[in-house]
């Protein structure tokens, strides 16, 4: 113990820091690379030469956030191993596997194509140039597809068999059928092509409010919402239904998402906002909904929801056995109540401003420009999606508690034995000093990229797309 | 110990070779940064020579990471955690270099490009110089636990065998780093590079030396293995003699290909002294062992299916990705233009 603090919180707090500041990241690289692989491919299409340019410009936004992706994803596959040993010997059977084929299936792939797509503008048909940029984006969702799948088994154990002192892998395919694994993954992926689409539509937004490049902006835009509008709708859709999963593998989460403490009456009415007194394990005051939540929860207007108290209850009965009685089993409301609004309601928030600019900027009669409110809100939103994430994961992650995996082993027997709180101080430290100086160097190039605009393409090394580096006269001055 | 369980050691061996013989070259250009380019238009030239590169190369060593988390949880376990701090500096090493291409891109002002410059450089120092120490620390032998957790001090991770260890694996990047430059470029930058590999080679056949006296007076690979480790060490010193050769005789591709290989030859070097352990207990009861360190048959052989199908498909766009670079950066207009 070191100023009072746990090891166990110094491990836990660095996992959440360093998993959330990738995650402002991975979701964004993936939406990008998306974005970027449509407007190329309209440009292959149409060969509509403002869609290159867009597909250019907006790929060196999706370089510069790939490649902070990429070095704080490495910290991810080596924390198990470092601050997680215990978690590592009992899972490696079955946690190891998806992580080494989303390195051989996932990473080669993007790695390698990403290199191509940057440096081979000139030299390959522009429809083959285009199938590097979808290969980046294949790979990348591939690489989401393995990490949920490991993910998955944390959340809702499937496949496995305890044998030796660990869990061992009783089937392959079994880990794929995981029904967590075919919510989880949609919702993440569509997730973060809104991310993404909100992000560029944001920044287009900004730049159009300075009247700079207003095609090439405009088009951007309306890109980006058309991709946003379906991802969000898909992102919200498919959020319903992992939401039916929770209530079925993960009651204490869903309950503590929704705050109820008491059991539900029957129809159920759904808290908008409502105040916590988490000592006394009370509500004190809320805003509600009649039958709302018998809605959300069942799809039809009746029927109780169980409360995090009678929840409480069961898993003490169910697990005291095994784990003794001294585990609290109650996960933070409050934090899982603000963050599921924040969530859902940013998808609402998402759907709405999309259909907004799309029908203010459609052919006919395109508005945009004059709707100046709409495009501050579209400004400001880009910055949504990454709170929406954040929130997202919080849930998921806070809401296993105590578990880290589910049911079958606890965070605290979990950290790695040999690591001191010294190290973890060292390492916390030191993580917080680099991601902020990555992140607010990212942010920087960013925002220096847009307001040179899209015809700043010319610019000199390394992220200049234009210039193929090996071939002859490349360097001169010429 | 079954067939899987020592397949499995070899492919994690494997990874390990293959990702020393690409990233090393990365890591040696990224070293020669300061040694070699005279101003920020040569630095810009030789980081040109890795761009297309040196993401893909370094997902061999996070496929080695994820290789032996899948097949060797105990032993995944007990060295990422047991070297926590040297992994995490290696990180830190990793995420400065990782990014120093974007930015010093982006970077417009001098003093940005020679920062992120600074950051490949010190990132490419100390990524092989902090992997050297590890792999000689767990070859050493460290104080290990029943449960397999590694409780050392500080002597226990640097000393003189661990700091002689990681500066002889820097040196050997650095050099293949140089023949990959003579390899890749052409005018004085390539010269220079030729040139400093003949200053360099003879300081390695020192450093060899060196490292062979410690391994034969710190590890017991020649009481155990006498005769596969010497083999072994011959070659490694014959794989240099050829490297040395190719540079005075103007030949960049045997001298590229004799690098790469020595690098590879010290991976098999460590991992046949390893054999049949994983990790090396100061007191041998605690050494853990291939046989008692793996995940079950089952895994395993899933975990072989896809590598049987997977890696030739990696390799094959992997090889095909540096035909398509296969030319040399031209660096003779730039040259005449001053």
């Amino acid at each position: 113990m070191v100023l009072g603090v746990s090891m166990l919180s110094l491990a836990r707090f660095q996992f959440a820091m360093t998993t959330i500041f990738h995650f402002f990241f991975v979701p964004f690289s993936i939406g990008m690379a998306l974005l970027t692989a449509i407007m190329e491919t309209i440009y292959v299409f149409k060969r509509d030469d403002d869609y290159k340019k867009m597909a250019k410009f907006w790929g060196k936004i999706f370089l510069l956030s790939f490649a902070v992706g990429v070095v704080t994803g490495i910290i991810q596959e080596f924390q198990f191993g470092m601050n997680w040993s215990d978690y590592s010997r009992f899972m490696g059977d079955i946690f190891g596997a998806p992580l080494a084929i989303e390195a051989l299936l996932a990473f080669f792939l993007e790695s390698v194509f990403i290199g191509m797509w940057m440096f081979t503008w000139d030299r390959f048909k522009p429809g083959i140039h285009a199938l590097f940029i979808w290969l980046v984006t294949l790979g990348s969702s591939i690489s989401a597809l393995w990490i949920l799948t490991a993910n998955s088994f944390m959340q809702n154990p499937v496949a496995y068999r305890i044998a030796n002192g660990r869990a061992e892998m009783a089937s392959f395919s079994g880990l794929l059928k995981n029904p967590q694994l075919w919510v989880e993954f949609p919702h993440v992926i569509f997730g973060a092509f809104t991310t993404a689409a909100f992000a560029l539509a944001g920044m287009s937004a900004w730049r159009l409010l300075k009247h700079e490049n207003k095609t090439f902006y405009h088009k951007s835009l309306r890109v980006g919402l058309w991709v946003g509008l379906v991802a969000a709708i898909l992102t919200v859709a498919v959020g319903d239904l992992q939401t039916q999963q929770v209530i079925k593998d993960q009651p204490m989460k869903f309950a503590a998402t929704e705050g109820i403490y008491k059991d539900s009456g029957n129809p159920a009415s759904w808290s908008v906002v409502q105040g916590f007194d988490t000592k006394n394990k009370k509500v004190t005051w809320s805003i509600e909904v009649p039958r709302m939540l018998s809605l959300l929860t069942y799809h039809k207007a009746t029927g109780s929801v169980k409360g995090m108290d009678t929840i409480n209850k069961e898993l003490h009965a169910k697990y005291d056995g095994k784990y003794g009685s001294a585990i609290n089993y109650y996960v933070p409301p409050k934090t899982l109540f603000w963050s599921f609004r924040i969530m859902a309601g940013s998808g609402m928030f998402f759907i709405l401003i999309a259909v907004l600019g799309l029908w203010f900027s459609r052919a006919k009669k395109n508005t945009l420009q004059n709707q100046r409110w709409l495009l501050y809100v579209l400004g400001i939103s880009l910055w949504l999606p990454f709170i929406a994430n954040t929130c997202g994961w919080l849930i998921t992650e806070l809401g296993r508690f105590p578990w880290i995996v589910y049911g079958l082993y606890t965070i605290a027997d979990a950290v790695s034995p040999s690591v001191t709180a010294g190290d973890l101080w060292f390492s916390n430290i030191m993580y917080f000093l680099i991601f902020t100086l990555l992140g607010g160097t990212m942010i920087y190039f960013a925002h220096r990229t847009l307001v040179a605009g899209p015809d700043a393409l010319d610019g000199t090394g390394y992220a200049d797309t234009t210039v193929d580096p090996l071939s002859k006269g490349a360097f001169s001055h010429e | 110990m079954s067939s899987l369980q020592l397949l499995w050691f070899f492919l994690i061996g494997l990874l390990f070779s293959v990702f020393f013989f690409l990233e090393g070259f990365d890591y040696g250009v990224g070293m020669a940064l300061r040694l070699i380019a005279h101003n920020e238009q040569e630095r810009g030239e030789l980081m040109q020579s890795i761009g297309p590169h040196w993401d893909g190369n370094e997902v061999w060593l996070i496929t080695a990471g994820g290789a032996m988390f899948a097949s060797f949880p105990y032993w995944y376990a007990s060295l990422f955690s047991g070297f926590y701090i040297i992994l995490f500096l290696t990180l830190f090493a990793l995420i400065l270099r990782g990014v120093s291409f974007e930015f010093r891109a982006h970077a417009l002002s001098p003093a940005g490009k020679k920062l992120w410059g600074w950051a490949l450089s010190i990132g490419s120092l100390c990524a092989p110089f902090l992997l050297g120490m590890m792999f000689t620390d767990l070859v050493k032998g460290m104080p290990l636990d029943a449960g397999g957790n590694i409780r050392g001090g500080f002597g226990d991770y640097v000393n003189l065998f661990s700091i002689v260890g990681g500066v002889a694996v820097a040196l050997l990047c650095l050099l293949h780093g140089l023949n990959f430059i003579r390899l890749k470029l052409t005018g004085e930058l390539r010269q220079r590079a030729q040139a400093l590999t003949k200053i360099l080679y003879p300081v390695l056949f020192v450093g060899l030396v060196a490292f062979a006296g410690l391994l034969l007076w710190q590890t017991d690979f020649f009481s155990k293995r006498p005769l596969s480790s010497w083999l072994l060490l011959i070659l490694i010193v014959l794989l240099s003699v050829v490297a040395t050769y190719g540079a005075y005789r103007d030949k960049e591709g045997l001298s590229f290909i004799a690098s790469g290989a020595t690098l590879i030859g010290v991976v098999a070097l460590l991992f046949n002294g390893l054999f049949p352990r994983v990790m090396v207990g100061n007191d041998p009861l605690h050494s853990i062992l291939i046989a008692n360190a793996s995940s079950t048959e089952y895994t395993l052989g899933v975990m072989t299916i896809v590598a049987a199908i997977l890696v030739p498909i990696v390799l094959a766009y992997t090889i095909w990705s540096y035909f398509v670079f296969n030319q040399r950066v031209d660096t003779k207009k730039v040259v005449s233009d001053k």
